[in-house]
């Protein structure tokens, strides 16, 4: 393959430099019917699971047609996406903040032949390409951050997990049988590139081994004073180490029974790494929403301290899950989110009902907040 | 015949949901049958690679990519992460494998013809795999060489009047909800207010100049559908002052059941005939709505602005005309010192181009934060340290009931010595007049 110049000269890189420029401007994609009625809706509806219709005070109508879809996405398949937007909608189309893409007509008669080649679209594997749902108060798509397809400190994969999870939640994706939204988020790392602190369900990558020090070349890889500063337990020290040769190094100690496996140091120093294949796995967190929506918005809460990384799918994870789920789904009143719904029931029952032990691990020992979280009343259940 | 034999992912194929297993599989043969003679510039089995690279990781469940490395494109210090794999003599077509992030328009709405054109770029110049999209709102490209970046942004910049995100400790790319283009929910215009900051800023989105990362992100209403209240260190929720609008005849078309309730978002399940006060007046948070002989009333001076009614009565109910935002600030993931949800700044304000008032705020934090943010400190971590009444001070705004939850728990008040009658100086002579050792 020959290298093809894009016309830089990397002799003279300020030479017709243009920078600063930012994205593109909204208004060049904006199908026309959202271009002539933006500011003017006046009302929506979810006419089936997947399918919306927005009505403005013009009369004009648009119907959404949503789809599932993994964000890690190929060009093979954004072309797809485009060749269904240029025969159905007029060469525009829309992503939402949680993965998924919105395929807009201005017509209702235009739903019917949309929708069924949306539905007829399938992988040589045998998965949908576009599944219509992720509406209502169903379970819409999880958003997610890159795990092990890209990051350096993930204690989990992302894709792996979310597709097993996605899978067994499908039915939930396709209707609308939940009391109220259900959101699903995942982070490889308590780095959290996503809210998932806030979500219904989260499922969170999470270290349980201190790092591992790489002697030989920590002071050569790193600023030593900035991987102890980055620690927010102070567990890191400075150190010399006599190595196996003889020659002796700067490099740090770890109090291990101060770690908390965050992880900041490795962030700081490459000499520090974390990952392990027994260490590494899953922290399921519940109950938190984003929204303002009758009562606050809230973080979730940690109600399984560890789930082993078993690939390729996960399946504690989701059957965990699909419980919480379930129970949920059965057991709250009609509006009422996840965390309502363990709030009102009180947490005490939420692990009965769920089927989920409760250890020690669930008591939070971490600075101020802490004590706010334990039982301050004689009011609770047995 | 697969470069790498995948039996672990393999199994990520079956079921409903799309796999992206089955994606890349499609890019690889995609890219080895290359039917449009494209002139890849990175290795053409560089999907491959990833896919047996992932195999390896799920076999040994430990990543295999190392620790971030300094790339980018001159002049800027973001928008490029540095990848580079720790088997590379395995799989070579990753070796390299940078990932470049790409600042996504307002909204998230697209022209095919701008998807096919990042489409060229990215299948000749990168590995053809996105995310579409990242969390923090942009386009990412996954998976090119050192080489390629200057070329790729030479592209993106003359070619598609395109520039990069932001990464590192910068301000990040801004992203937004749908808002008014399609929303009758939305406060205000999201899309125009976020490509207007993200173009004003642009300095501080390409040059790290800050303590660390800097979110904004802009909902349009208290629903906050992109999450700005939990993840952004800015956020901007809309609101409104004055009285939600009520059209009677729905009101009674939903108690008569003609109208779905919450716009059909429950229809999967028999929930029964829809009951406004079990509904709606009963979960309302502040009890300011009630029936008056057939007549809804809501006392607009003690409404919250929840959004539940008018999100179960959408026919009914409608945002009031007097719209604005609210300033949220400070909110973020765990790392390090705990999550942190965003605190009220500015209970309202009126979204007028050119947003001087806006950024006014904007910049009065900035200037506080760059000057006393500690390395990698958030701003909600400095706001813990140095309190809010500082954030107030630094912002020049009066506090307010609104601003808390509660008032203190606590008597330990930092009084300021101009507050205090006399000041603090005083002589121990004069006191021991009095007060005898």
């Amino acid at each position: 393959m020959a290298f093809i110049s894009s016309g830089y000269n990397p002799d003279k890189p300020m030479e017709n430099r243009i920078t600063d420029i930012g994205p593109r401007h909204f208004e060049e994609f904006y199908p026309p019917v959202i271009k002539a009625n933006k500011g003017k809706w006046l009302y929506h509806e979810i006419l089936e699971p997947g399918v919306l219709v927005h009505v403005s005070e013009s009369g004009d109508e648009v119907y959404t047609v949503r789809v599932g879809g993994a964000r890690l996405m190929s060009c093979t398949h954004i072309r797809e996406i485009c060749e269904i937007a240029d025969k159905h909608c007029d060469g525009y189309v829309r992503f939402t903040t949680r993965n998924n893409i919105e395929f807009m007509v201005d017509n209702k008669n235009k739903v019917a032949a949309l929708k069924a080649d949306l539905e007829s679209r399938k992988f040589i594997g045998g998965s949908f390409k576009f599944p219509v749902g992720g509406t209502g108060a169903g379970i819409t798509n999880i958003v997610h951050t890159q795990g092990w397809i890209h990051c350096h400190t993930p204690a989990t994969d992302a894709s792996g997990p979310v597709k097993a999870t996605m899978d067994v939640l499908f039915d939930d994706f396709k209707s609308m049988r939940m009391p109220a939204h259900l959101r699903v988020s995942l982070a490889c790392c308590l780095n959290m590139c996503g809210a998932v602190h806030c979500s219904d369900i989260a499922i969170l990558g999470f270290h349980r081994k201190p790092p591992m020090l790489d002697h030989e070349y920590l002071d050569k890889m790193c600023e030593i004073p900035l991987a102890i500063a980055a620690c927010p337990t102070a567990a890191i020290r400075p150190s010399k180490v006599e190595l196996p040769g003889g020659a002796t190094v700067n490099s740090v100690a770890v109090k291990n029974e101060r770690c908390m496996y965050c992880g900041n140091c490795y962030t700081m120093c490459p000499a520090m790494p974390l990952a392990d294949a027994e260490g590494d796995g899953i922290v399921l967190m519940v109950g938190g929403k984003v929204s303002n929506r009758i009562s606050r918005p809230t973080f979730s809460k940690v109600v399984v301290a560890f789930i082993p990384n078993e690939t390729p799918r996960w399946p504690t994870t989701t059957s965990t899950i699909k419980k919480i789920v379930d129970v949920y789904a059965s057991s709250a009143n009609k509006y009422e989110r996840l965390g309502e719904w363990a709030e009102r029931i009180g947490w005490e029952r939420f692990f009965e009902k769920c089927e989920i032990p409760f250890t020690h691990h669930l008591i939070d020992d971490f600075r101020d907040p802490a004590y706010y979280t334990w039982r301050h009343t004689t009011q609770f259940k047995f | 015949m697969a470069k790498h034999a995948t039996p672990l992912l393999d199994q990520l194929e079956s079921g409903p949901w799309p796999s992206w297993v089955s994606d890349i599989k499609q890019e690889a043969e995609t890219r080895a049958k290359n039917v449009n003679g494209i002139e890849y510039q990175i290795p053409v089995d560089v999907c491959e690679d990833v896919l047996g690279l992932m195999e390896l990781t799920y076999v040994q469940k430990r990543t295999h990519w190392k620790h971030g490395g300094i790339v980018g494109v001159f002049g800027y210090g973001g928008g490029v992460i540095g990848r580079y794999c720790d088997q590379p003599q395995q799989f070579p077509g990753v070796a390299h494998f940078h990932t470049v992030r790409v600042s996504q328009p307002a909204g998230k709405y697209y022209s095919t013809k701008y998807l096919k054109d990042i489409c060229d770029l990215w299948e000749r110049r990168g590995s053809g795999l996105t995310n579409m999209h990242g969390s923090t709102g942009d386009i990412i490209f996954i998976g090119t060489t050192t080489p390629q970046l200057e070329e790729i942004f030479f592209e993106l910049t003359h070619n598609l009047n395109q520039d990069l995100g932001g990464s590192g400790s910068n301000l990040r790319t801004p992203s937004d909800c749908i808002g008014s283009s399609r929303c009758e929910y939305s406060c205000y215009d999201t899309q125009a207010l976020c490509h207007a900051l993200t173009v004003d800023y642009q300095d501080e989105l390409h040059r790290p100049a800050f303590p660390y990362k800097f979110k904004f992100k802009f909902d349009g209403c208290p629903n906050c559908c992109v999450a700005s209240i939990a993840r952004s260190d800015m956020s901007f929720i809309g609101t409104w002052k004055d009285d939600i609008r009520i059209d009677q005849k729905a009101v009674q078309a939903y108690i008569g059941g003609e109208l779905k309730p919450n716009a059909g978002a429950h229809a999967s399940r028999d929930w029964g005939k829809f009951d406004i006060a079990k509904e709606v007046l009963n979960l309302c948070p502040t009890k300011c709505m009630w029936m008056d002989g057939g007549k809804l009333v809501i006392d607009n001076k003690e409404c919250t602005r929840c959004m539940h009614c008018i999100n179960v009565m959408p026919r009914g109910l409608r945002i009031g005309q007097e719209t604005g935002l609210s300033i949220l600030v400070g909110a973020k993931a765990p790392i390090l010192d705990g999550a942190q949800m965003g605190s009220l700044l500015v209970p309202f304000i009126k979204v007028e181009e050119p947003y001087d008032e806006i950024k006014e705020v904007i910049e009065g934090v900035w200037d506080w934060w760059m000057e006393e943010g500690k390395n990698r400190e958030r701003l909600g971590e400095l706001i813990k340290r140095q309190g809010f009444q500082k954030l107030l001070e630094v912002t020049n705004i009066e506090a307010m009931p609104q601003h808390v939850q509660e008032p203190r728990h606590n008597p330990y008040i930092f009084w300021r010595e101009d507050e205090v009658e006399g000041g603090f100086e005083r002589e121990i002579t004069e006191f021991r007049k009095h007060h005898q050792r």
